[in-house]
């Protein structure tokens, strides 16, 4: 058993290319599981940080600083009554949340999330992802109409209108992006004989990233500025995407109530959220894949001075002190939980919380000593960098929606019709040239 | 360089290596999707339901192209007409008053005329399955399916260049005719 597991952990492909069902699934559930494990933190984090923005104090009462706050709300949420409208289609009624999470899901299967840890590798990776994220509208459309209510259904038009929209011009900055994949490390376009021994182009999400590490350079840093400009395109063409603030027309609560999830309540309810927030990280990783180096770390070909500490590490000083990073994170958060407990008030009715939450820092303590461990640690660090790069996209949502004003429609419609795709096209237009002028 | 070739060389091989799995069992469900939610697009009264039934009916095609090897048709299938299309077609059907389109009765019976069709279509194909058969390989073609993409991209822009740009040029005058119809007359 134990070892199968090694023989597994050396070999340098996902369970998808290896073929290997076991881990195929294994990844299938760590990934939903993780990633519905990142909706629930998100959920305390939003809350936490837009009410730190707004000078509040935010969730307070459940747990310490409100940690079980989440867990506490989606308790709430799978007890609530169920309720389905009197004048509702109940087969599409019923089909619109499940529709939503797996589309919603579905696009976490290519999602690199380090050289071997994606659950597949497709050849149409980046396709594959935007087809199904943009299939996402779909169960928003089929919630809208299947209400009978007037709101759902403004809201599910709006959203409908708004993706077909912003789906152009993020497809065209990923179009710029996946150019700069057909190109070798000097910015020239591979030749034909080249690409007739596999070297070409890839759409594939694992390819795009290992491109960036043989060209030495993020996508976002190459041909200055025009990367930047198609990354800053797709950075807001993401945010539309995802029906989230500003651009949260679509369940625009001064207009629409709540837009297309108004009849939903419970359970259900819970599933668009759900799907909203999986949505967020999946468009998250699409922008880091391709721009910002996936999986690899920042100054990835700069490997520092030779060190060997016997038995442990031969390599590089930079890359040995990156890999110890994740380590060092989770020591960080083990001595952040244990001040915590020593500044608890030193009262009956707090007990609970200072064990429980001293309890939590062990754990977190305990992890961090297991990522120490040289194998753990090797195969670790790249879902650290992916991990931590998505984290500041998932920061920058919540940032969003604390400072900017929500779009009028026709603003919404100007931006990405008359400022966005004309834009995208021109970086689109841009790279080709320049590569095959440099 | 030389690390960086090898490394994508691996990569492109690493696609022909997956093998496919249980292909009988998917090709009868995803036909059966194929075929039912096809039924149901037609005999639905409901328009929403029939737009929702030819979604899963595109959806089953994209996987069945992808069983043949064609990941990039597949992807464009379902990014192109699952995605894009459809929900342009939802999106006007939502528009529309559907109470009274579902209380009108069709009278233009045209059943006769389409089973005539539909029988025609079959005998075709009955025909070309019974003397076609030395025609078509036996065994589908073992492309690699890493340079599907690759492919077609050269198809396209290499030997049906002209075709290409004649299709684009015939989309172009659509856009424009669209645009002239839907702006205000002075």
């Amino acid at each position: 058993m134990l070892q199968y597991f090694q023989s597994y952990l050396r070999q340098p492909v996902t369970p998808g290319e290896a073929g290997n069902y076991l881990w195929a699934t294994i990844y299938v559930l760590a990934v939903i599981i993780g990633v519905s494990l990142v909706v629930l933190t998100m959920n305390w984090g939003e809350r936490k940080a837009l009410a730190h923005m707004q000078i509040r104090l935010g969730p307070m009462r459940v747990g310490p600083h409100g940690l079980l706050q989440p867990i506490a709300d989606a308790i709430k949420l799978l007890i609530k009554e169920d309720i389905v409208p009197a004048g509702a289609d109940k087969p599409v009624f019923w089909l619109a949340p499940v529709a939503v999470v797996i589309t919603a899901w579905t696009t976490l299967l290519v999602v690199p999330f380090g050289r071997t840890h994606a659950i597949t590798d497709m050849n149409i990776g980046i396709l594959f992802m935007l087809g199904t994220s943009s299939l996402g509208v779909m169960g928003i459309v089929m919630a809208g109409w299947s209400s009978n209510s007037h709101y759902p259904l403004l809201g599910s038009l709006r959203s409908s209108a708004q993706m077909v929209s912003y789906e152009v011009a993020m497809g065209l900055t990923v179009v710029s992006a996946i150019l700069m994949t057909a190109m070798n490390d000097s910015g020239m376009y591979l030749r034909h004989a080249e690409s007739a021994n596999g070297l070409a182009g890839t759409l594939s999400m694992i390819g795009i990233v290992q491109a960036q590490a043989t060209q030495g350079t993020w996508f976002v840093f190459k041909f200055f500025p025009l990367g930047l400009i198609a990354f800053g395109i797709f950075a807001v063409a993401m945010v539309a995407e995802t029906n989230r603030a500003p651009f949260d027309l679509p369940e625009a609560e001064s207009e629409l109530v709540a837009g297309f999830h108004t009849e939903y309540s419970g359970f259900r309810w819970s599933l668009f959220m759900l799907a909203e927030y999986s949505g967020m990280v999946a468009v998250s990783s699409i922008a880091v894949t391709l721009w910002l180096g996936g999986w690899l770390r920042p100054f990835a070909t700069v490997h520092g001075r030779r060190i060997e500490i016997p038995h442990y590490w031969q390599g590089g000083a930079l890359d040995f002190a990156s890999a110890l990073l994740p380590a060092l994170l989770f020591f960080g958060l083990a001595l952040a939980c244990f001040l915590a407990v020593a500044r608890m008030p030193k009262l009956s009715v707090f007990r609970l919380q200072t064990v429980g939450l001293a309890l939590f820092g062990a754990l977190l303590g305990f992890v961090g000593v297991v990522l120490l461990a040289p194998p753990v640690r090797d195969r670790v660090q790249d879902v650290f960098w992916f991990g931590a790069k998505v984290a500041v996209f998932m920061y920058l949502y919540i940032w969003y929606r604390a400072t900017f004003p929500r779009y009028r429609f026709d603003q919404l419609m100007r931006v990405g019709w008359k400022v966005l795709l004309p834009a995208g096209l021109a970086v689109l237009i841009a790279t080709a040239v320049v590569g095959v002028v440099l | 360089m030389s690390m960086a070739v090898a490394l994508l060389a691996a990569e492109a091989g690493a696609g022909q290596t997956m093998t496919p799995v249980a292909t009988g069992f998917f090709f009868y469900l995803l036909s059966a999707l194929a075929i039912i939610s096809a039924i149901l697009v037609i005999t639905r009264r409901n328009p929403v339901h029939c737009a929702l039934s030819l979604i899963v009916t595109l959806l089953s095609l994209a996987s069945l192209f992808l069983m043949l090897y064609a990941p990039f048709v597949a992807g464009v299938q379902i990014m192109v007409y699952a995605g894009g299309i459809m929900v342009l077609f939802l999106f006007v059907i939502m528009l529309v008053n559907l109470e009274r389109a579902l209380k009108e009765e069709q009278f233009n019976k045209q059943w006769l005329a389409g089973v005539a069709v539909a029988l025609g279509l079959g005998a075709l194909f009955f025909v070309v399955y019974r003397n076609g058969q030395n025609l078509f390989p036996g065994t589908p073609l073992e492309l690699p399916e890493a340079q599907n993409t690759q492919q077609i991209g050269l198809g396209l822009y290499q030997n049906y260049l002209l075709p290409f740009e004649i299709a684009s040029l015939l989309l172009l005058v659509a856009i424009v005719g669209a645009v002239v119809m839907a702006k205000k007359r002075s």
